[in-house]
């Protein structure tokens, strides 16, 4: 009895710290310990489970990267799909952060067991996170009859370097130039506006900027804040307009003329005043500010940019602007001296891709698939301004009503696709340091340029890169 | 039979005192403690230490197949001119913002406030308190509101006929070395309020009586008597201002350019927005590299012992 009751003061102690465990680590897996209260709660938690299981309820996460529309559309979808489908849950869970948080965020995620089941998925991403194994590839696909309605080349952009699939594309886009009409005929400029050559956009950039007070005359994304948009929407839009190339056969080419001469239009527009006030443009921020309110209030003359920015001039958007139809027209990008195919646009896109970590991965494919079909991406072109990656979508009378879409549209004839190369990524981040440095006059264009080979030599080594 | 009873007993007495030794119970008490820091603090610095020397990244094929890389990270980071622009400026921003800024201002405003009467002495204090109190992310935030292009600084100099300048812009840094002064304060105010409230005032009237000045008082007096109150606060400072990451982050984002990008922002740009995780470790290791040098300096140059 004595024994007893001084082992039963040593054992406070010992449970103390069995409770310690517990709590500290908030895991099932502690249980494993030989001592019999922890075997105990173990039980409990599993006879707790168990009806879960009988019902056979599926619980899909669904986490994608926030924005207005694709809020609207997956509510639908989830909608939808739970009154076809009893038994499965379809729980989307919005990610509010900048471009590159996101990203990394869902790295982490998706290395945790259960916290995401299907992702929305940056086609510049997919070759990273399926070296990562991050992604599911998606076999069989031929089988689904819907898939020959898709774009031949938005399909290859879902495919790593290989020819997996990671995942099923449900936008693409397009870049160009946006232009208010009213400010480029006051600074004598004959309507419609059709730039021949980087020197033609210069040109009338000063002309502007002679004819108006208040006016900036050319906006594009130019900070690291911005992220891919900078890299994509701006450098890649000048890059592929010349006669070089981010990758070649399989190389980084890190030192050309094409790379320089970006380089230098970016200073040009920046020394000489005429683009925005850095501190306006170097921050997350910088691009609402550009379309939400510049172009609104008459204050943008030309905005580089891609083909879903006119969604924010629509009745009860940030931006809202009736007249926007009529006043702003889009222009494509001409290349660097009007050589062929005399314009250039850059392409990517969103996908559904599922999480290796993934338990119902049947269901989770079927419910991509049940997103991407016709009906369900014509409502998608309801909410926003995003291009269809399918034929079938292009030609319905809903997606036509969108003026500045159905121009868009038009680039994917002569539009470009980022390196399929999983360094792209990190590259595109050393691409954004360059830009930066050389609008804010940190690095000239030749000394940005060697920054950026001795960056990205490190990041694939050596044997990856090239010079021009 | 009876040496057997005896050694029986003897053993039930040991198995007794083992349990009611001193040393063995406080081991079990502290054992929670220890479990605790083992897994939380422990645990992650020696992960640190072996991520620094690997190829450790977020996504890509590292992120799969973790390779040990030796010493590649620190080599490249000698290397490279970004680290190199970061210590600058995390020197700059140690400089002015905790040694000049948070050590004497906190001190001058404890000096200045040790004679006065207690409302003044609260009132002065709980506005300066204000700072500390508030949280990193709104105090940046307000910092942000106050300097940016249409901010209000802007609105008032507007108002006296002075054009708007782009703070932010035009001086990063002084901008987030006053935000963080501003905040850090009240901290070396309060730990330099209690060191003078702990001078003996016999001491402060001997020296009157024989002559001393206000600043002879000052520099032979109360200096050399809180002098390991001054390497304490100056440790601490420099410990927290090494840490600084939201306060930056929100108000500038670490630039225009390089502006401002001290070394925690450096490190987070490498590791989640380059996502080479195995590089940011090998940075953050160099931060405690140069946050101990400094508590070491401190220590030797004020010849105190802490």
């Amino acid at each position: 009895m004595r024994i007893s009751k001084k082992l039963n003061k040593c054992m406070i102690p010992v449970l103390l710290v069995g409770v310690m465990i517990f709590t500290a680590c908030g895991s099932k897996e502690v249980s494993n310990s030989e001592n019999s209260d922890n075997d105990k709660l173990k039980t409990t938690e599993v006879t707790k489970k168990e009806p879960e299981v009988k019902k056979e309820n599926i619980s899909i996460k669904l986490v994608y990267k926030y924005n207005e529309d694709w809020e609207k559309w997956f509510g639908d979808l989830e909608k939808e799909y739970e009154g076809l489908h009893e038994n499965v849950d379809i729980n989307p869970l919005p990610i509010k952060s900048s471009e590159g948080d996101f990203f990394a965020k869902m790295a982490l995620m998706m290395q945790t067991e259960d916290a995401v089941d299907i992702l929305t998925e940056d086609t510049f991403m997919i070759n990273s996170d399926a070296a990562a194994g991050y992604l599911m590839p998606i076999e069989g696909i031929e089988n689904w009859s819907e898939w020959d309605h898709f774009y031949d080349n938005v399909k290859e952009g879902v495919k790593d370097s290989k020819g997996t699939l990671y995942g099923i594309p449900y936008n693409t886009d397009t870049r160009g130039l946006f232009y208010n009409s009213e400010i480029l005929k006051q600074a004598g400029v004959e309507m419609p506006w059709q730039p021949e050559s980087w020197d033609d956009i210069l040109e009338v950039c000063r002309k502007v900027k002679v004819s108006t007070t208040d006016v900036i005359p050319i906006w594009f994304n130019t900070g690291k804040a911005t992220g891919e948009a900078t890299t994509m929407q701006t450098f890649e839009m000048l890059l592929y307009g010349t006669e070089d190339r981010l990758y070649e056969d399989n190389k980084w080419v890190v030192n050309s003329q094409g790379f320089l001469d970006s380089l230098n239009f970016i200073n040009t527009v920046y020394r000489e005043d005429l683009g925005p006030k850095l501190s306006k443009v170097l921050n997350t921020q910088g691009k609402n500010y550009a379309r939400n309110e510049l172009i609104p209030n008459g204050q943008l003359a030309i905005l580089l940019e891609g083909n879903w920015v006119p969604k924010n001039w629509r009745a009860g958007a940030a931006g809202e602007w009736a007249e926007a139809v009529d006043v702003m027209k889009i222009a494509p990008m001409p290349t660097q001296n009007g050589q062929t195919p005399g314009h250039v646009s850059m392409s990517g896109g969103w996908g559904l891709a599922i999480n290796s970590e993934c338990k119902n991965k049947e269901e989770a494919l079927d419910f991509i698939k049940f997103a991407t079909t016709k009906d369900s991406l014509v409502n998608y072109s309801r909410h926003g301004g995003s291009l269809a990656p399918r034929k079938d979508v292009v030609e319905d009378e809903v997606y036509k009503k969108d003026v500045f879409r159905t121009e868009a549209t038009k680039f994917l004839e002569f539009t470009h696709y980022r390196p399929a190369s999983e360094a792209y990524p990190s590259i595109s981040t050393e691409i954004q340091t360059a830009v930066e440095a050389v609008a804010i006059g940190e690095l000239t264009p030749e000394e940005a340029m060697e920054a950026y080979a001795k960056n990205v030599k490190r990041i694939v080594g050596e044997e990856n890169i090239t010079t021009k | 039979m009876e040496i057997q009873n005896m050694q029986t007993k003897k053993r039930r007495m040991n198995k007794k005192n083992f349990f009611h030794r001193d040393g063995v119970r406080s081991i079990f008490f502290l054992l929670p403690t220890w479990i605790l820091l083992l897994i939380f603090f422990i645990g992650p610095i020696l992960m640190t230490f072996y991520f620094a020397f690997t190829n450790f990244s977020l996504t890509g094929a590292a992120a799969r197949q973790l390779k040990f890389v030796g010493f590649e990270n620190f080599v490249h980071m000698f290397q490279d001119p970004g680290f190199r622009t970061s210590v600058m400026n995390t020197i700059i921003f140690l400089i002015f913002s905790a040694i000049l800024g948070q050590q004497i201002l906190g001190f001058l405003v404890a000096y200045l406030m040790k004679q006065k009467n207690r409302t003044f002495r609260r009132v002065a204090g709980m506005s300066i308190l204000a700072g500390w109190v508030t949280p990193e992310i709104v105090a940046a935030f307000a910092w942000f509101a106050f300097l940016h292009d249409d901010g209000t600084l802007n609105a008032l100099i507007n108002l006296i006929g002075i054009k708007p300048v782009s703070w932010l812009f035009t001086f990063p840094m002084v901008s987030v070395v006053i935000a963080n002064i501003w905040r850090g304060t009240a901290f070396s105010m309060m730990v330099f309020q209690s060191a003078l409230d702990d001078i003996p005032k016999s001491v402060e009237e001997a020296g009157k009586i024989d002559g001393a000045n206000g600043f002879q008082q000052l520099r032979y007096i109360i200096l050399p008597m809180i002098k390991g109150t001054i390497t304490t606060n100056m440790i601490l400072v420099t410990l927290q201002t090494l840490g600084v990451f939201g306060l930056i982050y929100a108000i500038t984002g670490g630039g225009p350019g390089m502006k401002t990008q001290t070394l925690p922002i450096f490190m987070y740009n490498q590791a989640f927005v380059k996502y080479q995780l195995g590089y940011g470790t090998a940075i953050s290791l160099s931060m405690l590299l140069i946050g101990a040098v400094a508590s070491m300096l401190y220590i030797k140059l004020l010849k105190t012992e802490v």
